[in-house]
């Protein structure tokens, strides 16, 4: 895993920027696979379990692998009085999983999310950081039906 | 870009930007925050953009890109400058139209805002209700802007207030400024920014720190994410002028990764303003040195406290400590820390420049200035307004929110986020304001305002907070973790029919503990939404736990979907789209049958009736 140690080089192998460099392995490998949290800790010359208790602290991390496409649905007030609950509940049923899961094919992670502040167009869904405003529950199946 | 080394090379390059722009050349402005973006505006600006140059206009029209308007409601939203024609709901295919128009000097009806009240259209921007009772002093800029050129903040008067601080004003000039004005913290607690300065000044230790906080977590809010998206400069900028302050060289961004439209206009902000001598070394000549670093969050809302901002930024898990000893004495790296919220920096240039008297002009007695609101939920215009202090719930609502929703009635308005509390509606006409809003039960909050009307139950409202707090707390106090679960679990077992009379008795209960035990506020507050709804709805509590009936038809396991038979002429649209096929289809103009025993009240068939043949019970 070069990328690790790249990643490490650009913080100067700093342990203080430990939130920031598991956040861009994350991005390079879209989870945090054990191998890569094994070569922070011995780059950063910190304890594993000290690795390990940010990576499970912050909701963004995440340690199993994650799906193609990710599907978030946002949770937040402005959301959740507009409806939210029903548009994941309707995505809970298409996918057969749970937020924070991912189906067994590797497609779709379904997320939830506490506020994207896009409060003004709720309810909301991003899929693959495009997003989509005032979702209603019969519009999940029409905008999943694009991804491949 | 040469580096500005001094008052008088800032002065003159914002005079040679002013010079080079032809304030009478039209500019076809495209609102492009993450709201504009969720609208397509991206596709409405290349739009623009490929029909401009298709006719060889380049020298002739401009386009810009700025951050978010405000009016989020209505987008895609170009305004054309210089007369300020106000177009909503702008589509990529409208492109060609608008330009002609430009040229011709015209406008197009057909993309004018209509007014809900009167049905007339509007033409300029400041004459649409929603603005017009707005004092907008700190969001006004966004509008001028493209966050992207530091060139645009410089042309409007940008870092003029940094260079009259550093200038003209001693550190402890500056202090007394920010303290005679009484600014006070607009994250939430509303403590006095200045007073915070002056002790993390007055403590001793080396180096010391400044932090803007970026973690805007409140679900319901993101006037933070519309500044550092729209107008990053004017939050750098005040933060410079308090580091001159207070004496410090280092400061922290922490910003959430939610946001990553903000992130990155943050990002070249800072760049930008490095690159002009701005911020880094020598800052305008001065011998006065100032670095940022940036720092996304990880999604954790208990992040925002700022005990636990400063773990994170160490590389730890963001647990806040007892505050015992203030992170103004020692705070990051057990050294003396000034944090404070997006908004509380960007007023500081808007002080400095134009005066604490000025400030103390706005507000009540004891909150000055103007606050933004994230007006949403169920109220007509939603979207992000800045009002001065001392204004009504009811002319935020009504006024400037222009009202209800589909004609519904007012149910309760909500701030403070998870901390807050609900307000009914024998309370609109509380004035907004720190102590004020606090008295009620509530808090001021980072500012989401949300808008209930009698579709809202309000023990599924309280039921969501806790339920919100429960994934987010952090689990390092007992109260706090154990509290914040059982009170959910009560009042999931409440909206499921389970309930009993002696909940409410324990829910107060389990409150007055939580509020008096936990480490810090995310546990302290986590109550309140209890404590406002019973203060205020007990009766839908008692229909919940006595009737076993939600008023407002929303609990999931106390309704029931039900075909309304006359007004159901057989079409079929629900029985196509139910999930689980619960719906039979019984020939044309025959209604359709409902098999409740199927039924998982989804709501889709109430979506997609176009007739209201749908009833809830």
């Amino acid at each position: 895993m070069s990328e690790v140690g790249a990643i490490l080089d650009k913080y100067q192998r700093d342990s203080s920027q430990l939130v920031s460099i598991l956040q861009d392995v994350q991005e390079e490998y879209s989870w945090l696979p054990k191998e890569a949290l094994t070569q922070v800790s011995k780059g950063l010359r910190i304890p594993l379990s000290r690795v390990f208790s940010v990576a499970t602290f912050f909701k963004a991390f995440s340690l199993v692998p994650k799906g193609r496409h990710t599907v978030t649905i946002c949770m937040g007030t402005a959301c959740h009085v507009r409806g939210s609950l029903h548009i994941l509940d309707r995505a809970r049923q298409l996918f057969n999983i749970e937020p924070g899961g991912t189906t067994s094919d590797l497609k779709f992670s379904l997320e939830s999310v506490n506020c994207l502040g896009c409060c003004a167009l709720g309810p909301i869904m991003v899929v693959d950081g495009e997003y989509h405003g005032r979702v209603t529950t019969s519009d999940v199946g029409k905008i999943l039906e694009s991804c491949d | 870009m040469p580096r500005v080394n001094s008052r008088a090379e800032l002065e003159k390059l914002r005079k040679e930007i002013q010079e080079k722009r032809d304030p009478n050349k039209p500019c076809i402005s495209v609102s492009s925050g993450t709201c504009g973006r969720a609208f397509g505006s991206e596709r409405v600006y290349t739009a623009f953009e490929e029909e401009i140059e298709r006719q060889g206009l380049e020298s002739e029209i401009a386009i810009k890109k700025t951050g978010c308007l405000g009016f989020c409601e209505r987008g895609t939203l170009v305004v054309i400058y210089p007369e300020e024609i106000f177009y909503t709901r702008v589509q990529p295919e409208d492109a060609p139209k608008v330009i002609q128009s430009v040229k011709e000097r015209k406008v197009v009806d057909r993309l004018l805002y209509t007014d809900p009240v009167t049905g007339k259209k509007i033409t300029y921007e400041p004459e649409i209700p929603f603005y017009k009772a707005q004092q907008r002093i700190i969001s006004e800029a966004n509008r001028w802007m493209d966050p992207r050129n530091i060139e645009d903040y410089v042309a409007i008067g940008g870092y003029s207030a940094l260079s009259k601080a550093i200038f003209e004003m001693t550190p402890e000039e500056v202090l007394e400024e920010i303290k005679r004005a009484n600014l006070r913290g607009r994250g939430g607690g509303g403590f006095p920014t200045g007073r915070k300065w002056e002790t993390t000044k007055k403590s001793l230790g080396e180096p010391k720190y400044v932090i803007v906080n970026c973690d805007e977590g409140d679900p319901g809010a993101y006037m933070d994410r519309s500044l550092m998206e729209g107008n990053p400069h004017s939050v750098l900028e005040g933060l410079i002028i308090g580091a001159y302050t207070i004496g410090a060289h280092e400061g922290y961004v922490y910003i959430r990764n939610e946001y990553p439209l903000a992130v990155e206009n943050l990002r070249i902000a800072v760049n930008q303003a490095e690159e002009h001598g701005l911020l880094g070394g020598n800052i305008l000549g001065s011998g006065f040195d100032f670095r940022v670093r940036i720092s996304r969050g990880g999604g954790a809302f208990v992040c925002g406290e700022s005990s636990a901002l400063m773990a994170s930024l160490e590389g730890r898990p963001g647990e806040p400590r007892a505050k015992y000893v203030h992170a103004a004495e020692r705070g990051l790296w057990d050294r003396p820390t000034n944090l404070n919220n997006v908004e509380t920096w960007a007023n500081v240039p808007q002080i400095i420049l134009k005066g604490a008297d000025w400030y103390r002009g706005m507000g009540t007695d004891g909150s000055k200035g103007t606050k933004i609101f994230s007006l949403v939920g169920k109220v007509n215009n939603t979207g992000l307004v800045e009002v001065p202090m001392g204004i009504t719930l009811r002319e935020i609502i009504y006024d400037i929110g222009g009202g209800i929703r589909d004609n519904k009635k007012f149910k309760a308005v909500q701030t403070g986020g998870p901390s807050g509390g609900f307000m009914p509606e024998s309370l609109l006409d509380l004035r907004v304001d720190f102590d004020e809003i606090s008295k009620v039960g509530s808090m001021m909050g980072s500012g989401g305002m949300i808008v209930m009307d009698e579709g809202t139950c309000m023990v599924d409202m309280a039921r969501y907070f806790l339920s919100f707090l429960e994934g987010e707390s952090c689990g390092k106090c007992i109260p706090c973790r154990e509290g914040v679960k059982r009170m959910r679990q009560i009042l999931t077992g409440i909206t499921e029919g389970r309930g009993k009379e002696e909940d409410i008795e324990l829910l107060e209960r389990l409150s007055m503990y939580m509020a008096e035990a936990s480490l810090c506020a995310l546990g302290r507050t986590a109550p309140n939404p209890v404590l406002t709804s019973l203060r205020y709805f007990r009766d839908e509590y008692e229909a919940h736990i006595k009737e076993k009936r939600c008023p407002a038809k929303v609990c999931k396991e106390l309704i029931s979907y039900h075909i309304i038979d006359e007004k159901c002429p057989g079409c079929g649209l629900c029985v196509k789209n139910c999930p689980v096929e619960a719906i039979t289809f019984m020939g044309k103009k025959k209604p359709v049958i409902l098999d409740q025993s199927k039924c998982i009240k989804c709501g889709i068939c109430f979506d997609v009736c176009k007739l209201s043949a749908i009833d809830v019970r």
